[in-house]
């Protein structure tokens, strides 16, 4: 099994399992470097793909929260080599991991000794939200030659042909951003969500999950019985701001 | 290399990619993949037709003032030993070069049919010729702009607001230019349909640094006129300041094909070390931010430094696409001057001139008076891209020499 066929099959066994997969998004090394692994760890038992944040100092895509938790890892040193690093000496990870980076890091790191570390630290994939997909050839190449995929988002914008096109490009699942915004609001999902989640849906032969704007149970039972998972992230982050429990706030939203 | 060289005197760059050479492209969020792609086409479909260049230049003309004059600076020349003719973007309406690019995609978004307009400003001067444009064509504008910008360019933040622009206060990041330009980027998102982004310099994703550069190429295409008209010749080399490198590219871009040395003179700031610059091309290395591949400041690991100038107009980690590419073949040379460098030739041309330059602007007089004493009797030109009363607030705190006139 390719790496990327892994997140796949984690998404699948939820749904076989009458479940939402659920996809929880941290920022690494948030809010301390030092409980990275343990944060992880309980976010994998809960989850059955988890989402890595690599910090960056231009996050265009993410509001305050995501921003904010950024910020803080870079301040206190964060960096693609340390992550992948405690990757290597935390073993294995219960959930296959993602990482959501913007491109500047993953250039400056190498594609080809990114794939190569990524690929032997557990991560079966990249998401990358400032990578359109015909800038893409490069990372794509680099990352299947080591069975990694690199994940594409679709979002309520994107013609039907370009959705289609990015939905067979997509490798591990498809991300259907539910909003057309950035991460972190609190507007509530908009109407035209399920007939949108269901047409990303008939068009993807892989699984499709849903990001953006999920906070609470009844958002996951929403998109659930359109997508085949949920992602979440800055609800989650928030979590972590407040120095609360994240097991607790994942388990609450199984509902 | 050759055809690099060649390729943009021939008008043959951005290619259908939205490149120049290696550098520029489109790296965005795929909620604005449509929106650029409609951006581009109409682009492609209005820029070079008929009616959209007839009321560009009319405007031009009649509102911003063009064409701005070509002015002989005789005590500059006397003090430097060279023939020195400045082009005088400051006496465009607004107060800097920025307006041209203003007023020409402000036409651009009615012509698109958006319904707001949103910009982003370091210094204040392209915020203000947004926040004039987009009255004059009857749009919406809302001005992100960094806090620390706020603070420093007080002056142009009234204007702003009385020019009917909401002016945004941009608390994230480094609450400079490029805090400015993530903000108004997360903004367009939510509507990439509705809002137009009008973008101030030649930077970010393809069609910006080229819609920018036909914008403000009307600069170098006039100075090359009336330098023959007025000089009788071109001159052997011309400056400008660079930061995102709108100006720049305006004056250069149509002197690519002469025999004239062109140098863009950055932001030296208060040293050589990371973080105490704004000097993107000479010290930094390739990179993505906001949505081009180009020269940038950044770490070992990607994270892109923050800068620091006297001038927030060219206080930017990154640069035009297009610059990175002719400091690639060589054909401009990019070299930088320091804070006190640039303070020091603002109150030299003051005092010579009565010519208040902007700070950024100040820039390419302390290089050009550099080059200057190693370069005695040649005929220089330098963009005048900005007056420097938006200045004031920060010159406030470098006294003026006493000066005294009167007998006593």
């Amino acid at each position: 099994m390719q790496a990327h066929e892994r997140l796949t099959a984690a998404i699948r066994a939820a749904n076989k399992n009458g479940r939402t997969a659920l996809v929880p998004f941290i920022t690494a090394g948030y809010p301390e470097p030092a409980d990275f692994i343990d944060t992880l760890r309980a976010i994998a038992a809960f989850g059955d793909v988890v989402e890595l944040g690599i910090p960056f100092s231009d996050p265009m895509a993410d509001g305050m929260t995501i921003q904010r938790s950024s910020f803080i890892a870079l301040q206190k040193g964060v960096n693609l080599k340390w992550i992948f690093e405690q990757l290597d000496a935390a073993g294995e990870i219960e959930a296959p991991l993602v990482m959501m980076s913007y491109l500047n890091p993953l250039l400056a790191f190498g594609y080809e000794k990114l794939a190569r570390r990524a690929a032997s630290a557990g991560v079966c994939g990249f998401i990358v939200p400032d990578l359109p997909f015909e800038e893409s050839a490069d990372l794509r190449v680099a990352l299947e030659a080591e069975g990694l995929g690199l994940i594409q988002l679709v979002t309520p914008a994107t013609p039907d042909e370009r959705l289609s096109m990015l939905a067979k490009a997509s490798r591990g699942f498809v991300y259907a951003v539910t909003i057309t915004g950035i991460t972190g609001g609190d507007a509530g999902l908009p109407s035209g969500l399920a007939a949108y989640l269901d047409k990303v849906a008939a068009m993807s032969e892989l699984p499709v999950c849903a990001g953006f704007g999920i906070r609470a149970a009844a958002d996951v039972a929403n998109v659930g019985k359109h997508a085949a998972g949920a992602i979440v992230g800055s609800a989650l982050v928030e979590v972590l701001e407040k120095n609360a429990d994240p097991a607790a706030y994942l388990e609450s939203l199984r509902g | 290399m050759k055809d690099l060289l060649q390729a943009p005197i021939n008008g043959e760059l951005p290619d259908e990619r939205g490149r120049f050479g290696a550098f520029g492209g489109r790296y965005v969020p795929e909620t604005l993949v449509p929106a650029f792609e409609r951006l581009e086409q109409g682009v492609r479909d209005h820029l070079h037709e008929a009616s959209f260049q007839k009321e560009f230049r009319r405007e031009l003309r009649e509102w911003v003032g063009r064409p701005t004059a070509l002015t002989l600076a005789p005590r500059l020349s006397t003090l430097w030993g060279t023939e020195v003719w400045l082009k005088r973007e400051d006496l465009a309406h607004t107060g800097a070069h920025k307006v041209n690019n203003a007023i020409g995609q402000a036409i651009l978004a009615k012509r698109l049919g958006a319904n707001r307009v949103i910009a982003e400003t370091g210094a204040g001067q392209h915020g203000v010729a947004a926040a004039a444009a987009c009255a004059r064509v009857g749009l919406p504008c809302s001005v992100y702009m960094g806090a620390v910008d706020i603070e420093r360019q007080a002056p142009n933040v009234d204007r702003m607001r009385r020019l009917g622009a909401e002016v945004i206060a941009v608390e994230s990041g480094d609450k400079t230019l490029r805090a400015a330009i993530d903000e108004a980027l997360r903004e367009w998102v939510t509507d990439p349909t509705g809002i137009y982004y009008l973008l101030g310099s030649a930077v970010g994703a393809h069609p910006y640094p080229y819609l920018v550069r036909e914008l403000q190429k009307v600069i170098g295409e006039e100075a090359r006129q009336q330098m023959l008209d007025q000089a009788g010749a071109l001159p052997h080399a011309a400056f400008a300041c660079v930061g995102g490198g709108s100006n720049a590219i305006g004056l250069f871009y149509p002197l690519l094909g002469d025999d004239i040395e062109l140098i863009g003179v950055e932001a030296g700031g208060t040293g050589d070390g990371l973080g105490e610059n704004a000097a993107t091309l000479a010290t930094g290395t390739p990179g993505v931010l906001q949505g081009a591949y180009t020269i940038i400041l950044q770490n070992e690991d990607g994270q892109v430094q923050e800068t620091h100038s006297i001038s927030a107009g060219l206080d930017y980690s990154g640069v035009g696409p297009e610059h990175a590419m002719l400091q690639a073949t060589g054909r401009v040379k990019y070299v930088s001057a320091r804070d006190d460098e640039a303070l020091e030739a603002l109150e030299e041309l003051c005092a010579a001139e009565g010519i208040l330059t902007a700070l950024e602007t100040a820039h390419a007089y302390a290089y050009a008076r550099k080059w200057s004493q190693s370069n005695p009797g040649k005929r220089i030109l330098i963009g005048n891209s900005g007056r420097g009363d938006k200045d004031m607030p920060t010159l406030t705190k470098y006294p003026a020499r006493p000066r005294t006139h009167a007998s006593t």
